[in-house]
This record gives structure tokens, C-alpha cells and sequence, in this order.
């Protein structure tokens, strides 16, 4: 039993490694950066069924559902950009998560709604993400580590023209990389 | 018989665009129309030789109609179709309570090219006018002798100059989540020979003519969450960038009146100031220092002074500041939120998005007075930006969830919509052409 989880975990790895070379030829190089990826399709040839049973791995806190992790997004008040009391829990548990793992990196995404000007949610959006910055920064996070983007009024969660859409869209949203 | 006595005024349009026409995406709609619009009838061109591409005379009646100060007569409500200023019959048109009647002949010349020969009468005084106007032009840009045509009766009867034959910039968008494409466009004021000139995943913004017409700038976020400037040819492929990922997000650009430099904002570390960059040095200086949101700079046309949005006083309002920096006065007062200025041709007007009850809408504030007057009833109207001769503002409403594109006139009286396809928005008035 250990000897075939040893096996299992130097395997698998090792299995999608060649998926991977084997799907790779496949993608074609042409798609623009923008679009969505291509999906990878498996290679025509069977992967072979040497080994069945595979370890229960530690599950990152980060694929926790009941993880405060899980919560990945944070709302504002309107035309503002200070920080809320609801957000301060979240903020602070990716703070701590991001503490801890210093070669993890995250994209901050500062959201607004639709009302007010395009460019003015811009300078908005920015700041609500710095504000998530900076708190990060302030529980232990290294700057190196956080990315703050803005998408302004561009990429609203939820469309509509009602308090409900626009509270929805006024947010800041953690993006782990590889995630 | 032309009078001898008779002063020809030659008109020679240049059609600028004469690249692969798309189907132009916009209609127009009129929506509000103004009860005193001046009665005129544009009868149907005489053709000499070869047939014309396009109907003359229903293009000079459009572009009046949209203008909001005519009400054209339809041709199959007309009695006769005089084509020479000799044969008109002004008691008919008095019937018809026309007050101005235009005549004329489309002829084509050797070289594949049009001339339009009009004259212009007043119905009431009934005598056959001393000046005749004749407008020249290629047969690829034969819409633009009308344009060329419908400015000159504009500016006869209202002593204003026509904007007829200037162009638009607008942005659309189509499609949903990362397959979502945004296009800026450059169109004729009345829409057609939409072209478009450039196309990205991410969104453009703040299209901003260069004085002289032939440069676009705009700003574009980037894949990699970056913001910067483009600088782009109307009638060629020049690109220049203006920013840099390390500097911050460069946006808002805004052309000073001498086509030299632009103002913008830089936002780093969340805080958004107003700069200006000369295009030449590439050297940029910073005119605001503040931690509050400084954004959407706009040139006075005396290049004198900077009108910006900033949210130092709590909710976004209009400031004003010297060009060459300083103290910044708070210009608007009125309203929960003033942004996105717009000035006037004259410098005498600043259009904006006014939050007064709730709605987003567009006003304009007489500088002097500090008048201000909400011109829309939209919910979400932004972008206002002014007609080259300031008789006009076009900027973006909502239907439904698209975004379309709308024109009011600077009193207010007369809007009309741009209904299209695609959600449309950021709209930009070229000015004047130079040529």
C-alpha cells in the first residue's frame, strides 16, 4: 500500500508531463493571447492503466470551500473606496494565507459600477484595489506578491441598472495565479 | 440664363476616405423635434451626363433635418422640380409655406469627377439670387460634395458655419465575456462610410481628435491590466504609445488646441493626477498634486486653462486650473456629481454628466454665469462632446442594456437618437476640416 502510493505520486506527475508534451503540438500557436484558450485536447493514445489507487493529498486551504479562502471577492459603497467592516475578515485571511506562502502571487481587480464616467471609475477602481493593497501589505504581505489591476465600470459581475447589479459590481476580486 | 452681374463661390471637397466602405452600423432617429425648424424644400438636382451615386438632394435634406434648425420638404410633396434659378414659380412655394427653396444641376466631368451647381432664394422675397455656389468633387467621395452643399445653405440662412462635413469617433462593443471585442470607428457626421480603426479585446476609451483631424488618441487597457495612450492616424497606419505599465495607467487623453500636447491622467499606487505631455519631447509634467482622484482633463480652446473632474470635495465636480499648474478652482456646484467636461467650440460652455436626482445626465454650464442647464432626460447619459460649430453636443444614453448614441441640440430642444446593433459608446465630434 505505501509502496503504491509512492509509486502513484512519481507517476502522475509524471504522466501529465507527457499529456502535456504530447497536447502541446496539438494547440495551435495562432490564437491571439486574448482569446480564450484552446482547450487542450487528451492525445489520441490510451494513458496506461498501471496505477489505481492515488493518495489522499493535503488539501491547499485555498481549495477549501468552507475556507474564509474561498471568499475571493470584496464590496464597496458607492463612489467609494474605503474598505468595509464585511470585507475586513476576508481580507485579513488571504493576508495571512499570502503571509505565509511568499511565493504565492494574486491579482487585485478593482470593479466599479456603471454610473459615474468611464475613466473616472478607471481612477476608481484602481484605488479600491489599492486600498485592498494596502491592507494586505499592512498584515504581512510582501508588495511583490500583489498585482492591482482596474477594470473600471468594463467588466460588471452582474448586468442591469439597479441598486441590486451596481452593488454586485462594485467590488475588488482576489485572482490567485494559476488559479 | 445666369446674370452676368452673378458672384460664383467654387467650392473643391477632397474626400479623405476612400478606403473599403463598411454597412455603416448607426441609423438615426429624431426624438424630440424643435415646432419653429425653418420650412425648406431642397429640389432635386438636374443631372448632366453621367448619373451620380447617391441622391444629392436627399443627403442635404437628412443632413438639415438633423441639424434641427430645417424642416425639409419630401420631394413627393413638391408641385414642381425646378432645376434652374430662372424657372422657379415662387407663388407655389408660398403655398407651401416654404421660406427657402435650393435649385441646381449635378454634372459629371471628364475625369470621373462631380460638380454641383445651386442656388439659394428666399421664397418671400421672390427674386433670383446674385450668388451661385458650385461644389467640385470625386465621384468616390460624392456624399461629401453633398455635405459640402447642405454647409454652405446652413451658413447662408443661419450665419453659422456648417458641420456637416466633419466626422465622428465612437467606440462599439459586441460579444460577451473574454470573446467581448471592442472597435473604434471614424464615420461621417451622419454616419455613413463607418470605417473601422482598431479593433481589441480589452476596452478603448476616450477617443480624442487631434485639432487638425488627422490623429485620433484614445486609451486602451491592456491584457496585463495596464492602461495606456494610443496615438493614431485617421488616414494612415501611425501608432504612437503613450505610457508604460511601471508608470501607472495613462488615460483621459485630451488635445491641447495646438495639436502639441496632451493632457491626461496617470493613476500609480490608486491615486489619479492630470499631466501633460508634450508630444515632441515626450516630456510630461505633472499639474495636480492631490490625493483625490484627478481625471478627465480637457484643454480651453485659448490653451490657457485645464478643465478637470476631481473628487476632492467629496463627489466628483468640475475644477479649472491653469495650464501651466496651480490652484485649482471648483467651477460646479450644482448637482451631486459633475464629470466628464466638454467645452465649446467658443470656450463659453462646458458640457458635462450631471448627477442632479439621481439620473446621469447631460447639462452645460454657461462659464460666465455659472448657468447650468440639464439638456437630457436620459439615465445614464455620458460623454458629451461638441459639434465643430458648437450648435450640437453628441454623447451616450442607454436603451434597454445596450448603450446607443444620441445628438442634443446646446438649447436643448432638439435630440435625436444613432440606434445601432452593437452597444455604442464614447462618442468624439471631429473639428473643422482644415482643408
Amino acid at each position: 500500500m505505501k509502496i503504491m502510493t509512492k509509486i502513484s505520486l512519481v507517476l502522475i506527475p509524471a504522466m501529465f508531463l507527457i499529456v502535456g508534451c504530447g497536447s502541446k503540438g496539438e494547440v495551435k500557436e495562432e490564437t491571439p493571447a486574448m482569446e480564450p484558450a484552446a482547450e487542450e485536447t487528451m492525445p489520441a493514445e490510451p494513458v496506461k492503466e498501471e496505477v489505481v489507487e492515488v493518495a489522499p493529498e493535503p488539501v491547499d486551504p485555498l481549495d477549501d470551500p468552507n475556507s474564509m479562502l474561498s471568499q475571493r471577492i470584496v464590496y464597496f459603497d458607492f463612489d467609494s473606496s474605503t474598505v468595509r467592516e464585511d470585507a475586513l475578515p476576508i481580507i485579513k485571511a488571504h493576508a495571512d494565507y499570502l503571509a505565509s506562502n511568499s511565493g504565492v502571487n494574486i491579482t487585485l481587480e478593482g470593479h466599479c459600477d456603471e454610473r459615474g464616467t468611464r475613466e473616472y471609475n478607471i481612477a476608481l477602481g484602481e484605488r479600491r484595489a489599492d486600498a485592498v493593497r494596502r491592507l494586505l501589505i499592512a498584515n504581512g504581505v510582501s508588495s511583490n506578491q500583489i498585482r492591482p489591476i482596474s477594470y473600471g465600470e468594463e467588466r460588471p459581475a452582474m448586468l442591469g441598472h439597479n441598486e441590486s447589479a451596481w452593488s454586485a459590481n462594485r467590488r475588488a476580486e482576489f485572482t490567485y495565479a494559476n488559479r | 440664363m445666369i446674370r452676368n452681374k452673378q458672384i460664383v463661390w467654387v467650392y473643391i471637397i477632397f474626400a479623405l476616405t476612400i478606403t473599403k466602405v463598411y454597412a455603416a452600423p448607426l441609423t438615426i432617429e429624431i426624438t424630440q423635434g424643435i415646432e419653429n425648424a425653418t420650412p425648406i424644400a431642397i429640389v432635386p438636382f438636374g443631372i448632366e451626363g453621367v448619373a451620380p451615386p447617391a441622391d444629392l438632394a436627399s443627403i442635404v435634406s437628412n443632413d438639415l433635418e438633423r441639424s434641427g434648425l430645417f424642416r425639409p420638404l419630401p420631394a413627393r410633396d413638391m408641385l414642381s422640380k425646378p432645376k434652374d434659378v430662372n424657372n422657379i414659380k415662387f407663388q407655389n412655394w408660398r403655398l407651401l409655406d416654404i421660406e427657402h427653396l435650393v435649385v441646381g444641376t449635378i454634372r459629371s466631368t471628364i475625369d470621373n469627377r462631380y460638380e454641383a451647381t445651386f442656388w439659394i432664394t428666399d421664397v418671400f422675397k421672390g427674386q433670383i439670387p446674385d450668388k451661385k455656389y458650385i461644389v467640385k468633387g470625386s465621384k468616390e467621395g460624392f456624399r461629401a460634395i453633398a455635405h459640402g452643399v447642405s454647409d454652405i445653405i446652413y451658413k447662408e440662412i443661419t450665419g453659422v458655419r456648417g458641420a456637416f462635413s466633419t466626422h465622428l469617433s465612437y467606440v462599439t462593443a459586441k460579444g460577451v465575456g473574454k470573446s467581448r471585442k471592442y472597435m473604434l470607428w471614424t464615420s461621417d457626421a451622419d454616419n455613413e462610410n463607418a470605417l473601422p480603426i482598431h479593433t481589441s479585446f480589452f476596452p478603448i476609451m476616450s477617443p480624442s481628435w487631434s485639432p487638425d483631424g488627422t490623429k485620433i488618441a484614445y486609451s486602451s487597457l491592456e491584457n496585463n491590466g495596464s492602461q495606456l495612450i494610443i496615438v493614431q492616424g485617421v488616414f494612415d497606419s501611425t501608432r504612437i504609445t503613450i505610457g508604460n505599465s511601471s508608470l501607472g495607467l495613462f488615460g483621459a487623453p485630451s488635445w491641447s488646441p495646438d495639436g502639441k500636447q496632451l493632457a491626461m491622467h496617470v493613476i500609480k499606487d490608486g491615486n489619479s493626477e492630470v499631466y501633460v505631455i508634450n508630444l515632441a519631447t515626450k516630456k510630461r509634467r505633472q499639474l495636480t498634486r492631490h490625493w483625490a482622484i484627478d481625471t478627465e482633463p480637457v484643454w480651453t480652446p485659448d490653451g490657457k486653462s485645464i478643465i478637470f473632474t476631481s473628487d476632492r470635495g467629496g463627489r466628483p465636480q468640475l475644477y479649472r486650473m491653469s495650464a501651466k499648474g496651480g490652484r485649482a478652482e471648483r467651477l460646479t456646484f450644482e448637482g451631486k456629481e459633475n464629470s466628464r467636461a466638454a467645452i465649446s467650440p467658443d470656450g463659453k460652455l462646458v458640457a458635462m454628466a450631471h448627477r442632479g436626482n439621481g439620473k446621469f445626465q447631460i447639462a452645460v454650464m454657461e462659464l460666465e454665469s455659472r448657468n447650468l442647464r440639464v439638456l437630457t432626460d436620459g439615465a445614464l447619459d455620458e460623454s458629451p462632446s461638441f459639434a465643430s460649430n458648437g450648435s450640437m453636443i453628441i454623447y451616450a444614453t442607454t436603451v434597454g442594456e445596450r448603450g446607443v448614441l444620441a445628438t442634443v441640440s446646446v438649447d436643448g430642444q432638439f435630440r435625436q437618437k444613432l440606434s445601432s446593433q452593437d452597444d455604442v459608446r464614447e462618442p468624439a465630434w471631429s473639428p473643422f476640416n482644415k482643408k
